[in-house]
Parts: structure tokens; C-alpha cells; sequence
């Protein structure tokens, strides 16, 4: 998957030929958010995506560091997320993995009933589904890890996230 | 960081937010506006989200809980100038439906008298 073994915080780039992997290890921090995002707009753009599927793709990835730092770690200063950025010719591949004390993403209830409509939280991982074509989830213990994947060519073997 | 301006019009209230409503700051700067203009007694609120030119699932939830805290206080919170990218979030999250959103300032003052 990524490169692990920068365990200090802040952002370092492994490039490969046309393949980009980069991994950053992030403090548990609003910070770390926004370089998630940040990080993987830059790929997008570089893997030449329209603006709208960046705008998906990032939030999807925001959505995932914020579950991370805020749900997983709770902030905590000792606890790092490790953010994998992967792009191929096919595919954009991201994983967050935190080191909280896990999740169950069935567990969560459906945003769009009615009941839960009006309800404060719940959003970040149907949106994650809606914006990316593969999600899963791998329980770490202790720690979770989301992997998201975004397929390039559109229209081949998957749905359309605007709906 | 986001910016929130307030105006008054004909008794209803305009906020003018300007940038990201995302988890920290944006979603503070609006619910402490809703608050405060709530202290106020000030209830029929127009929030002009032309210049939001981001949401996340915490500004989504923050909106939800600004609309829900204004109508059990007896008042009415609605949406102006909705970006496509906004527009966009709110159908895909249901929530389209639940908000009234207009995009003619005038008009949608007008609605709050009826």
C-alpha cells in the first residue's frame, strides 16, 4: 500500500515513475484535515481529474481524516493518522488508518431516513460512499483502516456519484 | 477562515457568510452567529450562502442544527444563492427537501411575512 516508514509528522513524497505513492504520518489535529485534503486535491489535479470529481474525491478524504482525528484518536497528542495516497493509470487509492479503539461502519444508522435527517452528525461516511467507488474498512486492533478507491475511467464499472 | 456579516431587511435578518462552513472554525462562526441573533430575538433568518465556496459533513450538520435550533425558538431559517457545489450536497443528502432555498433575495424576504 504506502510508504510507513516516516513515523515523524509532516509531509514526505515517494515518487515513482507513472505510478505516485506518497504517505504522510499526521498529528491527530484539525490541521492534519486539511493537508489530507490539500494532498490529495494536489494528486487529483496531477491524475488530471475534473474539478467536480476533486471536489468529491477530497471531501471523501476529508470525511475520513475527520473521522480519524476526531472519532478514532479524540485528538489525542500521542496517536498519529497515517495518510496512504496511491494513483495508477486506473485509479486513485487512499487510505486513513488511526489508532483508535475501532469502529463499526454497519453500525452506523442511515443518514437519509427520515428519523436522521435532521440529526447534527451521521453524514461523513455515506458521504465517502458517495463520492468514491470502493470503501472498506479494516479493523487494526486497535486502530482502523479506511481504504477508499476512485476509479479513472468513468463510466466503465461504476455508479454515477452525482445521483 | 469564514466570515459572517449580518444585515436587516424588513425584519428578517440576512447573514452573508463568506468562505468554508468545515468542521472548527466555519462551523463555530455560524453557530455562534445563529446564537447570538437568537438572543437577540432576532428569528426569521435568510443565510446567503453565495460566497460558501465549501461544506463538509459538520457545516452540513451545522445548518441542520441552525435550522432546527430557529424553528423551535418559533422563527424560520432559510437558504439564499445556493453554489452548484452546495446545491449539489444538500440533494444528495436529503436535505434539499427539509430547507426552504431560494435564490432572489427579495422574494425570499417577502416569504418570511407570510
Amino acid at each position: 500500500m504506502g510508504f510507513y516508514g516516516d513515523r515523524q509528522s509532516g509531509m514526505r513524497e515517494q515518487p515513482r515513475m507513472n505510478l505516485t505513492r506518497v504517505s504522510y504520518t499526521l498529528d491527530s489535529t484539525l490541521e492534519s484535515v486539511n493537508k489530507a485534503e490539500q494532498a490529495v486535491t494536489d494528486i487529483g489535479r496531477k491524475a488530471r481529474l475534473s474539478e467536480d470529481e476533486i471536489g468529491g474525491l477530497s471531501m471523501a478524504v476529508r470525511e475520513a481524516a475527520v473521522n480519524a482525528v476526531l472519532h478514532g484518536n479524540r485528538y489525542d497528542p500521542t496517536k498519529r493518522v497515517v495518510l496512504s495516497l496511491e494513483a495508477s493509470a486506473d485509479a486513485i487509492t487512499v487510505s486513513v488508518r488511526d489508532e483508535g479503539t475501532g469502529f463499526n461502519a454497519q453500525a452506523v444508522p442511515d443518514p437519509l431516513a427520515p428519523e436522521n435527517l435532521l440529526k447534527q452528525s451521521g453524514r461523513g461516511i455515506f458521504l465517502i460512499r458517495t463520492f468514491m467507488d470502493e470503501v472498506n474498512f479494516r479493523d487494526l486492533s486497535p486502530g482502523t483502516e479506511i481504504t477508499m478507491i476512485k476509479y479513472l475511467h468513468k463510466g466503465e464499472n461504476k455508479e454515477d456519484a452525482s445521483r | 477562515m469564514m466570515k459572517a456579516n449580518t444585515r436587516q431587511i424588513e425584519g428578517v435578518t440576512i447573514v452573508d457568510l463568506n468562505g468554508r462552513i468545515t468542521l472548527g472554525e466555519g462551523s463555530v462562526v455560524l453557530r455562534d452567529t445563529v446564537r447570538n441573533l437568537l438572543a437577540d430575538d432576532r428569528k426569521k433568518i435568510l443565510l446567503n450562502l453565495a460566497d460558501v465556496t465549501y461544506i463538509d459533513s459538520s457545516g452540513i450538520g451545522e445548518l441542520v442544527s441552525a435550522y432546527t435550533q430557529v424553528k423551535n425558538q418559533g422563527g424560520d431559517l432559510k437558504l439564499l444563492n445556493l453554489t452548484k457545489k452546495v446545491h449539489d450536497l444538500l440533494q444528495i443528502t436529503k436535505l434539499y427537501t427539509v430547507f426552504e432555498i431560494a435564490d432572489d433575495e427579495a422574494k425570499a424576504i417577502k416569504s418570511f411575512s407570510n
